[in-house]
């Protein structure tokens, strides 16, 4: 992969081959109830138990539209820079299957609600713009269980008809980097705006991914393959890695790539086959009688837009135009909405440079070590910023401070207290810095001797010698600047 | 009391507000009358013992203020009703039974009428001769191996026979206002949007409307206030000022105008029906309103339309008969094969028929020749009604080309068939109200009905111009019960 570019290539003997994705991300609509109908939503319920006679499709049922998954799509749309349409249509999409009760499923075919928009990565080799082709609601459907009756499949209609939102971006993206930085910030917008907790392991987020190659330089796209409901980054990562290089052994080979759909076998690392263009199915779309077109006001659509809190690339620009962050910086500190909270509070009262560099190195670290969010941290920003402040006022020195930051990991005391508990202010009082520099280079008389005939390296040997004596305790600043006088 | 079952509705209320009769009087005289008529076969479900035990409770406290107090009503089957089987005329729902009301017949319980059965009726509403239901085809009361006309065919034939004083059916292309008129009946189809669609069973939700059936205007006009309402969980009910459409009735339709569509006058049509709506135009005239021809340019398209946008609808609405969740099932290998089962033997000839026009004309590459025209024409036929109504209050058509044929007499035949909905059609398309009113009998003896169709939302002015039309018509059914041995 080239880095200045970020481009996938695949190379062979002869051609070089550039890899496009685009990626239909399913987002499920943080809601407490499904889209046409009030059951609830709620992750892990025993089977059948949030299923109304709506999602059971009985006779005669119908769906009514759930005002608060419409807005949280317009939401979505803005957060996405996207157009919102002032008129959208809900479609009938048929096909036959056990987990699907009406025997077809509600979405937005021909007029989505949300149209185009862009999504904007920050790449190390710089910004990438990806654009979104359109946002669309559609219900989900429930859940096939095969592998509980070995005679029979079983059904749990809890899912059935939760509402989706799905987000179709353009064939913009070039590498399995700008998938993961993608994905990512999909994820972060929507969490900002609290419409998706973007959680991949619950299924709140999954993707088809459209995967084609294209021999490097020409315009025109390859064929493309659908590979269907992959719900990890990693996964996706290894789906597209295996189908690339699958669509270009065949080129190579001198055969055709068939426009298909194909599922990732996760276990085997492979794609394969789920059906042919040919037999693809016919999904007889047509706008759903049951269900007016969708009109929104723009007075609606500005109400929502006034609502919209400082999404991540506002913030980001915030943070580096006022805090001075580098671009680095800012991207890992807002990427997550709890953790530029944290920062927040953590410089309200603190040195910013600090506070990034502890928030980064030290905390991220503990944080990954234990697998923690940062809602689970165990140091609150409260008593990491009194940390900090420690340091700052000189009251400690960075080497103590690493001390003192281990034991609040383990407790999460005041860091105030853990100092004064167990002694580990900095000596700054240069009477008593005076005497131990005096005992060390009496002490050292040969050293002292080489330093001055023009051994000057010689003078981190005394500070270290004065560190040791007032168990590190000793103000660095301080031992510099008296020993420099004194030798 | 043995009139009991003759009396028309409003007088049935008044006897027994005056508690001259009682609801259980009322009640048992309506099933012993069933009970006399199972030849007619207009019942899937009887609920007589639930309906006697109800009767019972109102008359031990009484509530007069209710619209139909203690009034026994018969439904047709394709309205939900909570605890009692709902089979919408087929095999595929033969052992459903409902959870959950329908809107309009909560309405009715929710008014003081008591719930005597479910009436027979074309499966899932596609038919007009009631010959196409898994329970079997209705005689019409008017005379033997004759169709009471469908879908409502039980509903019209119940009525007619005197088993119920009022009932309700639905109308997707004319199943209201067709077996009305077979029946010498009264039968009204809303404006879309009037009465709520939730707990009906569907078969084209743009098109499907419930509406009421009764022995006269007057009876009509009440039952349509009960059962039109406002309801959320339908989202295409419409929140419009609803009348007290009984209590504002009159025959004074002094200055009205009513258009006369020549392109109603279609080849072939008997003459008698001709006279009919000639007759028609006369008491028109003779009420003080004017008529005046008009031209409705799009009206020969309405059938074909019509016969892509209700089969479209029905195949989507249909496919959630699968054998999975309720209803009947046929085991199968596989789960294709279980479906593939389950819905040859669960659905009839017709709706299959149906089914598989809908699912054409939906396909990729038939969809715009078909389905996306069909619309356009739709919107065309909605037009010419708009363009009519700058002129005109109402419109005046024949209900049907013809008279009630025998059974079995078009069954090998479904254009011959469809081509019976002809007049009903157009007004469902537009989503307009339209009532069919007795008008005469042909030579045979068999009643002729007269169609109005008002503006949406107008049906005040439709059931008074029909309420006026009645006095002059002064309509008498022949009805021998020929079914009583």
């Amino acid at each position: 992969m080239s880095k200045t570019t970020g481009e996938y290539i695949i190379a062979r003997e002869k051609n070089i081959y550039e890899v496009v994705i685009g990626l239909e991300v399913h987002a499920q609509v943080l809601s407490n109830s499904k889209l046409f109908s009030s059951s609830p939503t709620k992750f892990g319920a025993e089977p059948n138990t949030q299923v109304s006679l709506v999602d059971a499709a009985l006779p005669g049922m119908l769906p009514v539209i759930n005002e608060y998954c419409i807005k949280q799509a317009v939401k979505t749309g803005i957060g996405l820079k996207a157009k919102i349409n002032n008129r959208s249509v809900f479609d009938r999409k048929n096909y036959f299957y056990a987990d699907l009760p009406q025997g077809y499923q509600i979405s937005q075919y021909k007029h989505p609600i949300v149209g185009e928009g862009i999504v904007i990565l920050d790449m190390p080799y710089g910004q990438r713009e990806i654009g979104i082709e359109r946002l669309h609601l559609e219900q989900d459907a429930g859940k096939s269980i095969h592998d509980v009756d070995p005679q029979s499949t079983l059904v749990d209609l809890n899912r059935s008809g939760i509402a989706l939102m799905e987000i179709v971006s353009k064939p913009d993206l070039r590498s399995l980097d700008e998938v993961n930085a993608y994905i990512k910030k999909l994820r972060s917008i929507m969490r900002y705006l609290g419409t998706c907790d973007g959680n991949m392991q619950e299924g709140s987020l999954r993707a088809d991914v459209n995967v084609s190659v294209k021999k490097k330089g020409t315009k025109n796209l390859g064929t493309r393959c659908e590979i269907k409901n992959v719900n990890s980054i990693k996964f996706m990562q290894m789906a597209i890695n295996y189908e690339a290089n699958r669509q270009v052994d065949l080129i190579e080979d001198g055969k055709k790539i068939d426009q298909e759909t194909r599922l990732f076998d996760t276990k085997k690392n492979e794609t394969r086959s789920m059906r042919s263009k040919e037999d693809a199915h016919d999904y007889r779309y047509f706008p759903d009688p049951d269900l007016l077109p969708l009109e929104l006001k723009n007075d609606f659509i500005e109400k929502i837009k006034s609502e919209i809190p400082e999404l991540p690339d506002e913030k980001k620009k915030r943070f580096i135009d006022k805090f001075n962050l580098s671009s680095y910086e800012a991207n890992i500190l807002v990427s997550d909405k709890e953790t530029s909270e944290y920062f927040e509070k953590v410089i309200k009262n603190s040195d910013v440079k600090l506070s990034t560099n502890w928030i980064t190195g030290e905390l991220f670290a503990l944080l990954n070590e234990n697998d923690l969010a940062i809602t689970q941290s165990p140091i609150s920003a409260e008593n990491l910023s009194k940390l900090i402040n420690l340091i700052k006022d000189g009251i400690i020195s960075g080497k103590i401070a690493k001390t003192v930051f281990e034991l609040m990991a383990s407790g999460d005391k005041d860091p105030q207290k853990i100092v004064k508990e167990k002694g580990l202010q900095q000596e700054s009082n240069p009477k008593a810095l005076e005497s131990l520099i005096d005992k060390v280079i009496t002490e050292n008389p040969d050293k002292v001797k080489e330093y001055k005939s023009g051994k000057e390296k010689l003078f981190g040997f005394f500070v270290g010698q004065v560190m040791k004596v007032s168990d590190g305790k000793a103000n660095p600043k301080l031992v510099n600047d008296i020993l420099k006088k004194k030798l | 009391m043995n009139d009991i079952i003759s009396q028309n509705l409003t007088v049935l209320i008044k006897n027994i507000k005056d508690k001259k009769i009682s609801s259980e009087e009322v009640t048992k005289s309506f099933i012993k009358k069933a009970e006399k008529a199972k030849t007619l076969n207009c019942y899937i479900t009887e609920d007589f013992d639930s309906a006697i035990q109800k009767a019972k409770k109102f008359d031990s406290k009484p509530n007069f203020k209710c619209k139909l107090p203690g009034i026994p009503i018969a439904v047709k089957d394709l309205f939900c009703t909570n605890g009692v089987k709902t089979t919408a005329g087929s095999k595929i729902l033969n052992n459903f039974i409902p959870t959950y009301e329908s809107t309009v017949t909560q309405n009715l319980w929710n008014e003081g009428g008591i719930l005597l059965g479910k009436l027979n009726c074309d499966e899932f509403a596609m038919g007009s001769s009631n010959e196409t239901s898994f329970f079997g085809n209705v005689q019409s009361p008017i005379d033997k191996n004759l169709v009471p006309g469908g879908s409502s065919g039980g509903s019209a034939s119940a009525l007619a026979s005197n088993l119920t004083p009022i009932t309700i059916g639905t109308d997707t292309g004319g199943s209201i206002r067709q077996p009305a008129s077979f029946t010498g009946t009264v039968g009204l189809k809303p404006t879309y949007g009037s009465c709520s669609r939730y707990g009906i069973v569907a078969f084209a939700s743009s098109l499907d409307q419930a509406g009421p059936m009764a022995k006269n205007v007057k009876d009509c006009a009440l039952l349509h206030e009960v059962i039109s309402s406002y309801d959320s969980k339908d989202s295409t009910s419409i929140d419009f000022k609803r009348n007290n459409y009984s209590e504002l009735l009159t025959t004074n339709i002094k200055g009205k105008k009513i258009g006369i569509p020549k392109e109603y006058r279609v080849d072939g049509m008997p003459i008698e029906i001709e006279d009919l709506w000639t007759k028609g135009i006369e008491y028109i005239k003779e009420c003080g309103a004017t008529t005046m021809d008009i031209s409705l340019p799009h009206t020969s398209y309405a059938l074909p339309t019509y016969y892509i946008v209700a089969p479209a609808e029905a195949s989507s609405n249909l496919a959630r008969y699968d054998g999975v969740k309720y209803g009947f099932r046929s085991e199968g290998e596989n789960l294709i094969d279980m479906y593939e089962r389950t819905r040859s033997e669960g659905f009839g000839n017709e709706v299959k028929r149906r089914i598989m026009i809908g699912t054409y004309v939906l396909s990729s590459g038939y969809y715009d020749a078909y389905y996306l025209k069909a619309q356009k024409v739709r919107k065309l036929i909605k037009s010419d009604f708009d363009e009519a109504y700058k002129k005109v209050d109402a419109i005046l058509t024949p209900s049907t080309p013809s008279s009630a044929f025998k059974i079995g007499e078009k069954t090998n035949d479904p254009v011959s068939m469809y081509l019976n909905d002809i007049f009903t059609v157009p007004v469902n398309l537009a989503g307009l109200p339209g009532i069919s009113i007795p008008a005469g009998l042909d030579k045979k003896g068999y009643p002729l009905g007269l169609q109005i169709i008002g503006k949406a939302f107008d049906e005040q002015n439709l059931l008074n111009i029909a309420h006026a039309m009645e006095e002059k018509i002064n309509f008498k059914n022949n009805i021998k019960e020929w079914w009583i041995k």
